[in-house]
């Protein structure tokens, strides 16, 4: 029973830090209708800004200049290549981030080298007990923050004027625009909070157990796809128990390796793409994504 | 999208034979036509020419192409004919080339592992992988068939995971870490191998890659002449009404769910093809050479070359595998790049900057890809040619140039 608790409170820190990430596909296909492959590129350049600054800034500052940077930078990717090009289909815009992930990446792997860098946080190697399990610190900072973030996300969707156009304008955006809603703002906005939630997540990927951010930390972002997609892509909520199962499921296969070794070395890597297959199997728009219509 | 104008055009021209608007522009279209097949001839006796000049390193460069070139026609027929995406390819070279090497080598033991095989004959074996992959293909067209838009390419690249977890699980077919040779090509006694027997043409030693080059040929031109033809009728007309909405699609009598696995079926068929082609290519496989990057890679190609256009899956299959190896190759005369192990942009680097920006440059600012672009220049040229040509009459351009 020890394992199993320790193992779910790490599958629980798991999924509050793909939550972050998979919160960030969910608002930019809500606002802009793109699933952003640029994210994991955010990723890395939120964790290379923290990680270049945290000697001077100390690491609270270096977190916020990081997400204000990434938040900048998401923001810039909107304005550039998302904007003008709006009456394209969709898929090709989806293709274009692509392409903008490509060239981020690059830039950063080129600097960032085989290095593994450090971010500078404060919890060391330090765990904490928990009943009978031990957990890293970090991963119990990890829940927090993102429950508190997440909350906080929450909130401001349901209660500010934001969060209603938001809604309003995922539900059609034409008449969104026609009641006065401001679609570029939206959009804009969105963006910002993915890039802001992304480097957020870059600092907890990173984090103790895990040994810093290396030139593959962005490719994280990849298992974040199937807890976006198997809580449905345009619900927030969808996005949030999506994420907890693949943080679980993931988190249970390799802590339950040594039973399921038929399936081969390293089955919790490809835990979260079986679970979202299986769930999508069963309902094709995800769990909680809205129903397929169409008009002809 | 460039398959209908065809298609509601051609009825126009029977029904006014007298008009002469309707006869120029049925002669152009038959001229265009002629063209084209003359360009075709052209570029394969060039193609055909080249391994008597061309270096090793180009040659298999070409053949890296070729293999490209198969497999974007596919994931074209998917995706931009049919409107499925997938990032899920590599998967489906992944099990040619695979199947191929199953197929074709022997049972024994690699370093610590036993392997299995059947040993038959390797045309044989090649024509297997393609049936192997299409039934993978099938396969998944029930899942496939469930799905959407973004759902559907996500899933698909839950299949290159789990794909990559297999092939380095299964060391029976994969032969663990250190890879497993390919058998070599070999059709009635002729290997496509170094010697056996020994061949020179012209003074030009005729060695593996020479021998690959012509086969790579014949299977190259095969896949776009099937393509075309698939393309050009009913089938074609069918992925593009189902792309285009699926529900018109079906109250017109298209069989929605049945077009949709076909194309997923014969896309992952092309696949099989081009995966059994670079196992012949690189000689030993290892796992790990059908990740992620090579189903973005086959995207890039298609969308580059423009999407639903044969010959622009072939121009975006070249340019994105000649590219790199072009900056690598003249990485010490460019300006900026440096070599490789340098201190700034390394030839690998430099490569993918510009694959990342001309991937955005063409979709901001020629969103049909290089079809689409040499589709403008030949509207043009020919509305230059006639001025007097009346407006609206412009011949349909043929649509899979």
């Amino acid at each position: 029973m020890t394992k199993f608790s320790e193992i779910a409170l790490n599958g629980l820190a798991l999924g509050s830090v793909y939550a972050l990430i998979a919160l960030g596909f969910v608002v930019i296909f809500k606002a802009s209708g793109v699933m952003n492959f640029a994210h994991g590129s955010l990723l890395l350049l939120g964790g290379f800004v923290i990680a270049e600054l945290h000697d001077e800034l100390g690491f609270g500052g270096a977190v916020l200049v990081g997400v204000v940077v990434t938040a900048a930078g998401a923001g810039l990717m909107e304005l550039l290549f998302i904007r003008g090009l709006g009456t394209v289909e969709l898929h090709v815009l989806t293709i274009l981030t692509i392409g903008i992930d490509i060239l981020l990446t690059t830039e950063l792997v080129r600097r960032i080298g085989s290095d593994t860098m450090s971010l500078g946080d404060p919890w060391g190697n330090d765990s904490v007990r928990i009943g009978d399990a031990y957990v890293a610190e970090a991963r119990i900072a990890s829940i927090v923050v993102a429950t508190i973030l997440i909350g906080f996300f929450f909130a401001a969707f349901r209660y500010t004027a934001w969060g209603l156009s938001m809604r309003a304008a995922s539900e059609d955006r034409e008449a969104a625009a026609l009641m006065g809603v401001s679609m570029k703002r939206i959009q804009l906005v969105a963006w910002c909070i993915a890039g802001a939630l992304a480097a957020v997540a870059a600092v907890f990927l990173t984090a103790a157990p895990t040994s810093g951010l290396d030139r593959t930390t962005g490719q994280i972002a990849l298992k974040a796809f199937p807890a976006a997609v198997l809580g449905g892509m345009d619900s927030a909520p969808g996005a949030l128990v999506g994420a907890l199962m693949i943080g679980l499921a993931e988190a249970l296969a390799a802590g339950y390796q040594s039973e399921l070794d038929v399936l081969g070395g390293g089955v919790s890597g490809i835990a979260p793409y079986i679970v979202m297959i299986l769930i999508l199997l069963w309902r094709p728009t995800g769990l909680l994504g809205s129903k397929e219509l169409s008009r002809v | 999208m460039s398959e209908t104008p065809v298609a509601t055009a051609a009825p126009k021209e029977r029904k006014a034979p007298a008009d002469s608007g309707g006869r120029s522009a049925h002669t152009a279209l038959r001229t265009t036509l002629r063209w084209n097949k003359l360009a075709g001839l052209v570029a394969v006796l060039v193609l055909a020419a080249l391994p008597f000049y061309l270096t090793e390193f180009w040659l298999i460069t070409g053949l890296f192409a070729m293999a490209a070139v198969l497999g974007a026609i596919g994931l074209n027929i998917l995706s931009g004919n049919a409107g499925q995406l997938s990032l899920g390819h590599a998967f489906f070279l992944a099990v040619g080339a695979y199947s191929y090497i199953v197929l074709s080598g022997e049972s024994g033991v690699i370093g610590t592992h036993e392997t299995d095989g059947f040993g038959l004959p390797p045309l044989l074996a090649m024509a297997g992988a393609v049936v192997v992959a299409g039934l993978f293909g099938g396969v998944f067209s029930p899942i496939a068939g469930r799905l959407r838009g973004m759902y559907l390419g996500i899933a698909t690249l839950a299949l290159v995971f789990i794909g990559e977890h297999v092939m380095t699980n299964a060391h029976n077919i994969t032969g663990g870490h250190n890879g497993r040779p390919a058998e070599p090509m070999s059709i009635f006694g002729f290997s496509f191998s170094d010697g056996d027997p020994d061949l020179a043409v012209l003074g030009v030693e005729f060695d593996r890659y020479e021998r690959l080059w012509y086969f790579g040929l014949v299977l190259v031109v095969g896949g776009i002449l099937v393509a075309r033809n698939l393309l050009r009728g009913r089938p074609g007309r069918a992925l593009g009404a189902v792309r285009d909405s699926e529900i018109a699609a079906g109250v017109m009598g298209v069989p929605v769910a049945r077009f949709r696995s076909m194309a997923f079926v014969v896309s992952s068929m092309y696949a099989g093809l081009a995966g059994a082609l670079l196992a012949l290519v690189y000689g030993t496989l290892v796992p790990g050479s059908f990740g992620l990057q090579m189903s973005i890679d086959y995207l890039a190609m298609i969308v580059i070359g423009g999407l639903g256009s044969v010959g622009g899956a072939v121009a975006g299959a070249i340019f994105v595998t000649v590219l790199p190896q072009l900056f690598s190759h003249y990485a010490a005369s460019l300006p900026l790049v440096v070599e490789a192990g340098g201190d700034g942009i390394g030839p690998t680097e430099a490569a993918r900057y510009l694959y990342g920006a001309v991937i955005i440059l063409v979709l901001v600012f020629a969103p049909g890809g290089l079809a689409g672009i040499a589709r403008r220049w030949s509207l043009a040229l020919r509305s230059a040619k006639r001025p007097s040509s009346p407006s609206g009459k412009t011949p349909p351009q043929g649509a899979v140039s």
